[in-house]
């Protein structure tokens, strides 16, 4: 009896991995509206599970509502990583009711994902309209030249600083090139600060700085070329890795940066900005939220600023190049035609001046811009106005299997135990799987 | 673990006198049978079972999750760049080619043979301790006892805090005029694993302890007075009479700890993530970290960690815990 239990207890034990890995999230049903009576219903999933924005998007549906007679939507806001990686895949794959009708659809390689599967929509036609006022920030939603999402949001990578630190180092001017950064390092080091935080924990943020590299690096043409195509056999891509080494040999980073979290505690990279520990982070434009919650009092400090990520004289990539990426609404292929004006809704100059007055992001269409309140935000804004060309996160372009493998040989890369090749390697490997 | 082995009282029901006497019991003992086991075996064969044969099956597919799964070959020349596609053992090919999981295996077994010869003996010298009569023996009870209460992400958070470059510490260290590491203890990859054993200890011991006091309980007392008697030692009274006498205890509790070192994932994860470097990566870190996009080659990762751990938990059950389980298959109640 008690080899049986314990033999039981052993395979409860080990499978209870495998239940984590396997068990299979059941999606709450939505239902998809039935055209044929007099309502229609319309399920509506995103990401903010706290106001403002949770409260400007259930008074958005409202307002739909009350403008469309008949039209019933049932509004969610789910937890960012379960909505992305558990709830929508699985509504998704359940199809027909189960899954909504219009929810977040991640550009890129996800995006490519899902229309491959046959889930989107075409909303090139039907969101016309609303589309042509979004600008190039809904390129990273076309696959095959056809438009599946449309953003609401959208925001680039640049350092966000602190200006005490910068002017006591000496620092008279933000640097724009790499050689210009390399001696703000230095200044700041002589006063004794950690000139550049980074999260290598996390993977990413230490992937973020190869993926600058590879736009200094790599031409327009071949970021074009080789990302859809996935591949990397142009020399760019490992001299990337190359510039990214030197860079890391002049100790640009805070001590014990390997172990470092990216967003999580005072002593994260973003608390040790938020805190007045280091001079910079390279950092996507969601971190001026970060700072603010990491900081004394909840509210980004006076001394953070922001400016655009440094180019690389001499190298082949285009000057003023941002990197950059956002977030957009997809159609479920079986909703009904007005679940795509609910999407021209959201994306409205007036919703989208009220998005951007809750400070959650950069709305996508100018007519919103003037609701931003954030000055940071307002320069983050600014800097995608002015960049020459914007690139999607290579991570999020390349396609979801691309982010872990391709991070990790970055952060290898960095610590000194990869080499330049052997992050296009990892690259290629993962192409081949694909 | 419970030692009965009385069980059935169906069975013992006398000669039936009659053919529909016969059923009668029979259908009780059916009835019995369903009511009692059955909603214990659904939920074990929803939540368990067919999870477990869900991700064999997975592990055999290139799948990125997004589609359902196609059962075109992942070599045939009209599978389009993308889809998911049926790729035999290619993931587990994949795995133990990586020299990462290779890394993340052998992180394991450190943690399952350090913890055996370290947190074992430390667990069962304390508990010794604890179980004379002595002052402040509560406190120290209690305090042995606390980390283990703690919520593991608490726990894994604070010491993530203090061993932080600029965390207490090193300050500490640094005040006592000593060299603090620089990058952290968890942040230099030479030294993180035997930080993350030690946090993990620390965390565990109370524990152990508390399973070690309860064996000693059953010591009876006699026998140690009766050594007493014959003029042995106090050492000597563990050593030859305690020690053996906590034996199906102490190998209960390397049983349980081994389990969790080879599932560690908790407080790996909230500290370093498995890193830096890989140092102090486990499978089930790499599992989530290199499955969550790619859930064909998670479900291969956990499918391994399974049959790992149930292969070790066998082989100890069989060779270690045999005394212990004598008699319990053959003398098995039917």
């Amino acid at each position: 009896m008690r080899v049986i239990k314990l033999t039981a207890i052993g395979i409860i034990m080990a499978a209870s991995t495998l239940v984590l890995s396997a068990c299979a999230t059941t999606a709450d049903p939505g239902n998809t509206g039935d055209t044929g009576t007099e309502t229609v219903e319309l399920t509506w999933w995103h990401n903010a599970t706290s106001d403002p924005l949770k409260g400007v998007w259930e008074q958005v549906a409202k307002e739909f509502e009350n403008d469309h007679p008949g039209v019933k939507i049932t509004v969610t806001g789910y937890q960012n990583e379960d909505l992305q990686r558990t709830l929508i895949p699985q509504a998704l794959l359940a199809g027909g009711d189960a899954a909504p009708d219009v929810f977040m659809v991640w550009p890129g390689g996800e995006v490519r994902s899902q229309v491959q599967a046959g889930y989107l929509k075409d909303l090139t036609t039907s969101a016309a309209s609303s589309l042509s006022k979004l600008g190039s920030s809904i390129n990273p939603w076309q696959v095959d030249g056809k438009q599946y999402g449309v953003p609401y949001t959208f925001g680039i990578e640049g350092f966000w600083y602190n200006k005490n630190l910068f002017e006591e180092a000496g620092i008279a001017q933000v640097p724009t090139t790499l050689p210009e950064l390399n001696d703000a390092v230095a200044k700041l080091k002589a006063i004794n600060v950690a000139p550049i935080a980074v999260g290598a924990k996390d993977l990413w943020p230490a992937g973020h700085w190869w993926y600058q590299f590879a736009l200094a690096s790599c031409s327009v043409e071949t970021l074009e070329s080789a990302i859809p195509q996935l591949d990397f056999s142009d020399p760019c891509w490992v001299e990337a890795g190359t510039l990214l080494k030197e860079f890391v040999d002049t100790k640009p980073f805070q001590d014990g940066w390997l172990a470092t979290s990216a967003q999580t505690g005072a002593d994260s990279s973003a608390g040790l900005v938020a805190n007045g520990n280091a001079g910079m982070e390279l950092m996507g434009h969601w971190n001026s939220g970060k700072i603010g919650e990491l900081a004394p009092g909840g509210v980004v400090p006076e001394f953070v600023g922001w400016f655009p990520m440094v180019s690389v004289p001499g190298a082949a990539g285009l000057p003023g190049i941002a990197m950059g990426g956002g977030d957009g609404w997809g159609v479920y292929k079986d909703a009904p035609d007005v679940a795509v004006e609910l999407v021209a809704y959201i994306v409205s100059d007036d919703v989208q001046k009220r998005f951007a007055e809750t400070g959650s992001g950069i709305p996508t269409n100018p007519a919103g811009t003037s609701g931003l309140t954030d000055v940071n935000l307002k320069m983050v804004a600014d800097g995608l106005a002015d960049a020459t060309y914007v690139q999607l996160w290579l991570d999020s372009a390349l396609g979801p299997d691309f982010g872990s493998p391709l991070n990790q040989a970055v952060v290898d890369l960095m610590a000194g135990k990869g080499t330049p090749e052997s992050v296009v390697k990892a690259l290629e490997d993962t192409a081949a799987k694909q | 673990m419970s030692t009965s082995t009385q069980a059935g009282p169906a069975l013992v029901a006398g000669p039936a006198s009659s053919k529909s006497k016969r059923k009668d019991s029979n259908l009780r003992k059916w009835a019995e049978i369903i009511i009692f086991v059955g909603p214990a075996l659904v939920v074990f064969v929803t939540f368990v079972i067919v999870p477990v044969i869900q991700a064999a099956y997975y592990s055999l597919y290139r799948w990125n999750g997004v589609a359902s799964l196609n059962n075109i070959s992942c070599s045939s020349p009209e599978r389009v760049r993308g889809t998911s596609c049926f790729n035999g053992l290619d993931n587990y090919i994949q795995a133990f080619t990586d020299p990462d999981f290779i890394q993340a295996i052998g992180n394991n077994f450190f943690i399952l043979i350090a913890s055996i010869l370290i947190q074992g003996p430390l667990a069962i010298l304390v508990a010794l301790l604890l179980n004379r009569k002595m002052r402040g023996r509560g406190f120290i009870r209690a305090a042995i006892f606390v980390p283990y209460v703690l919520a593991e992400a608490i726990a894994a958070l604070s010491w993530s805090l203090l061993l932080s470059p600029r965390g207490a510490i090193n300050s500490w260290i640094t005040a006592i005029g000593l060299p603090a590491p620089s990058d952290g203890a968890l942040g230099d990859p030479s030294i993180a694993l035997w930080v993350m054993f030690g946090i993990l200890t620390w965390k565990y011991l109370g524990f152990a302890v508390l399973i070690m006091l309860a064996g000693l309980q059953s010591v009876p007392e006699e026998l140690h007075e009766a050594a007493a008697i014959d003029g042995a030692g106090w050492w000597k009274t563990q050593w030859h009479i305690t020690l053996p006498l906590l034996g199906p205890t102490i190998r209960i509790w390397v049983f349980l700890s081994m389990i969790g070192s080879l599932q560690l994932f908790d407080m790996v994860w909230v500290t370093t993530s498995g890193g830096p470097l890989n140092s102090t990566n486990t499978m089930a870190v790499y599992m989530l970290k290199n499955g969550q996009t790619a859930p064909g080659y998670g479900s291969a990762i956990a499918v391994i960690l399974f049959a790992i751990s149930l292969t070790v938990a066998l082989v100890y059950q069989r060779f270690a815990m045999r005394r212990d389980l004598e008699g319990a298959i053959t003398r098995g109640v039917r």
